[in-house]
């Protein structure tokens, strides 16, 4: 394992408190809302701020042991840090930017040159490298800052929220591009971000934090499938509704939602992909086992698609073609029926 | 700050348009003054005299060697005022801006309580090494870096303030040592601070000239910088004077036209 860790910390309102591992090549992308501990963790990693207590092993180095007093220097680190504002030295060239690593590290001029000049090569931006920050764009400070952080060959990369500094139209390129690069480096990498989106893309590992606590690991199919937090839930759209599971039958508050599978039991998830529901003007007869009826609180739309959301009890959201909503005629506060076959739902342990 | 597009319609009143033109007369007026008396015929004898030559030498000596002291001095202070985490802070940076406004005339005294041949630092100076600072060339040196000093002092905290440390954890990360660092990042971010400050310094050396007549005297080839001189001039040859305070007049207005984008920029904050 390339990276083991165990941070604690405290917050002014929570307590972090986190472990994680990563392995040589693989991507971790750290998801959770802003003020979950995410940057604090990756500050940690880097050396940059001391946990309370916890132990960071990296590569085989100690660089972090509460217990022993070891305490390493962000620059005894083998650690690349891709700040979220790329930060890069305004004073400098783009050159002398990526150079800046292997100078620090007494590596002679010419020799720390060339091999900046490899890397802004590899990133396609050598015509870049006698610019300053400023006259470059977002994506292009990007590759900068990360040529700049990978050139020393750190066994850790670091990304904080990569792409946040960036504007919608040139974030999803930046991205693909972003998980190319990644996908050739070498050590471990963490990266951090609020966007679920990113962290879907970007990471072979998707470790969920809330309140500084990890709420759920797994991949980001998984994650996105089964959420197992209100705000991954949220944020890729699923309704998440939480009760307990008994004979296939779930009691969410004082709703029962029918399920297929009939041998869970126990506190229980029940994840229901908006897609997944139909709308309906009157209550609807046949295969669906679940249906409410509520009044549609809002209409949005959702690139092609429309989102409908409606106070039933539980409140769900649904997705439908705008054919639909025309057809239906669906606006809101008016009153529908809801309707979701029990295969259809995603059950699992909370 | 932006303007706004469309200029709207500002109508000054006169009671504020009076006493803004009785402001430019009184700011002024002395300054054509001087431009209209200023013996342009005479100039090149008067600034060749060996008055006007040992004044100038000295001036500019002590000014750029006070400067040199208020920058190797007063950057390291300017650090400590704006990072270092130790109690009394605060009263450093009151005690060290009170030259500021205090009237240099008080500082001279200072100095020489301080520096004298029985002051509280200059009776060891004197005994110990034979060290006599007042009346001499050091003297004035000491007096004009005492005045000069803070404007570099205040001017580089200011943007060691301002300047943001994520930078400096940036180079960390890539392995600078704390001395990389100060020498490859911060000093080069803060770079145009520093040369704003020792521009100021420089000029306020050059000015001065209470501390320097009360503490290092008026001897000519030994502590008669440019304002002395003038100051002695116009006992003498007004026009000398006339002559010598034109040369300081030229060298202020370059030092606010080289410092006109940090100064002068309209509404710049």
């Amino acid at each position: 394992m390339s990276l083991a860790a165990r941070i604690a910390m405290e917050r002014p309102d929570f307590t972090v408190d986190i472990t994680l591992d990563a392995a040589d090549g693989e991507v971790v992308g750290l998801l959770g809302p802003n003020g979950s501990g995410k940057s604090t963790t990756l500050r940690c990693l880097a050396g940059l701020e001391s946990p309370r207590s916890g132990n960071i092993i990296i590569s085989g180095t100690v660089v972090e042991d509460s217990s022993g007093g070891i305490d390493l220097a962000p620059a005894q680190r083998s650690v690349g840090y891709v700040f979220q504002d790329y930060l890069l030295f305004p004073h400098l060239t783009v050159l002398d930017n990526v150079a800046f690593g292997p100078r620090a590290r007494g590596v002679a001029k010419r020799d720390a040159e060339a091999a900046a000049q490899t890397w802004l090569e590899r990133f396609e931006i050598a015509d870049l490298a006698d610019r300053k920050p400023g006259q470059l764009s977002g994506g292009q400070a990007q590759r900068v800052a990360l040529a700049r952080a990978l050139v020393t060959d750190p066994d850790l990369l670091l990304l904080d929220e990569p792409l946040a500094a960036l504007d919608a139209g040139t974030r999803a390129s930046v991205r693909s591009v972003l998980r190319r690069h990644l996908s050739g480096v070498r050590g471990a990498v963490v990266l951090v971000t609020h966007d679920p989106l990113d962290a879907m893309v970007l990471a072979d590992r998707v470790v969920v934090l809330e309140q500084g606590q990890v709420v759920q690991v797994g991949t980001p199919a998984d994650v996105a499938r089964r959420p197992a937090s209100t705000y991954v839930a949220q944020l890729v759209g699923v309704n998440l509704l939480r009760g307990e599971a008994q004979d296939g039958l779930v009691s969410v508050g004082d709703a029962v939602v029918a399920v297929g599978d009939r041998r869970i039991a126990g506190p229980v998830i029940v994840a229901i992909r908006p897609e997944a529901i139909s709308v309906h003007h009157q209550r609807p007869e046949g295969s669906a086992r679940n249906t409410w009826p509520g009044r549609i609180t809002s209409l949005e739309a959702r690139g092609d698609l429309v989102r409908v959301e409606v106070d039933s009890v539980p409140p769900l959201a649904a997705i439908v073609t705008p054919g639909a909503v025309a057809e239906l005629a669906l606006h809101e506060g008016a009153e529908v029926w809801l309707s979701v076959k029990a295969v259809d739902l995603d059950v699992y342990p909370a | 700050m932006t303007s706004s597009p469309a200029r709207a319609r500002r109508v000054t009143p006169i009671p504020i348009g009076i006493l803004a033109a009785i402001a430019v007369a009184l700011l002024g007026i002395p300054l054509i003054g001087l431009v209209l008396r200023t013996p342009w015929s005479r100039l090149p004898d008067i600034l060749t005299s060996p008055v006007a030559t040992e004044a100038l030498r000295l001036s500019l000596l002590c000014s750029v060697a006070a400067t040199a002291i208020a920058i190797v001095l007063g950057i390291p202070l300017a650090w400590v005022l704006a990072r270092a985490k130790v109690p009394g802070v605060p009263v450093v940076r009151a005690l060290v801006t009170l030259p500021l406004v205090l009237p240099p005339v008080v500082g001279g005294v200072a100095l020489l309580i301080a520096f004298g041949r029985r002051g509280l630092v200059g009776q060891y100076l004197y005994d110990w090494f034979g060290v006599q600072l007042p009346f001499s060339t050091a003297g004035v040196i000491i007096a004009e870096a005492f005045v000069a000093m803070p404007f570099l002092v205040i001017t580089v905290e200011g943007a060691l303030r301002s300047a943001d440390p994520r930078f400096e954890e940036a180079a960390a990360t890539l392995g600078a040592s704390r001395w990389h660092i100060l020498r490859r990042v911060t000093l080069p971010l803060i770079a145009p601070a520093i040369v704003a400050g020792a521009v100021l310094a420089w000029a306020r050396a050059l000015g001065e000239f209470g501390a320097t007549i009360t503490f290092a005297g008026n001897l000519p080839g030994v502590t008669q910088t440019m304002p002395l001189a003038v100051y002695a001039a116009l006992d003498t040859d007004r026009e000398v004077a006339f002559a010598l305070s034109m040369i300081l007049l030229a060298v202020s207005l370059a030092v606010l036209i080289a410092l006109r984008d940090r100064y002068l920029r309209r509404g710049a904050s």
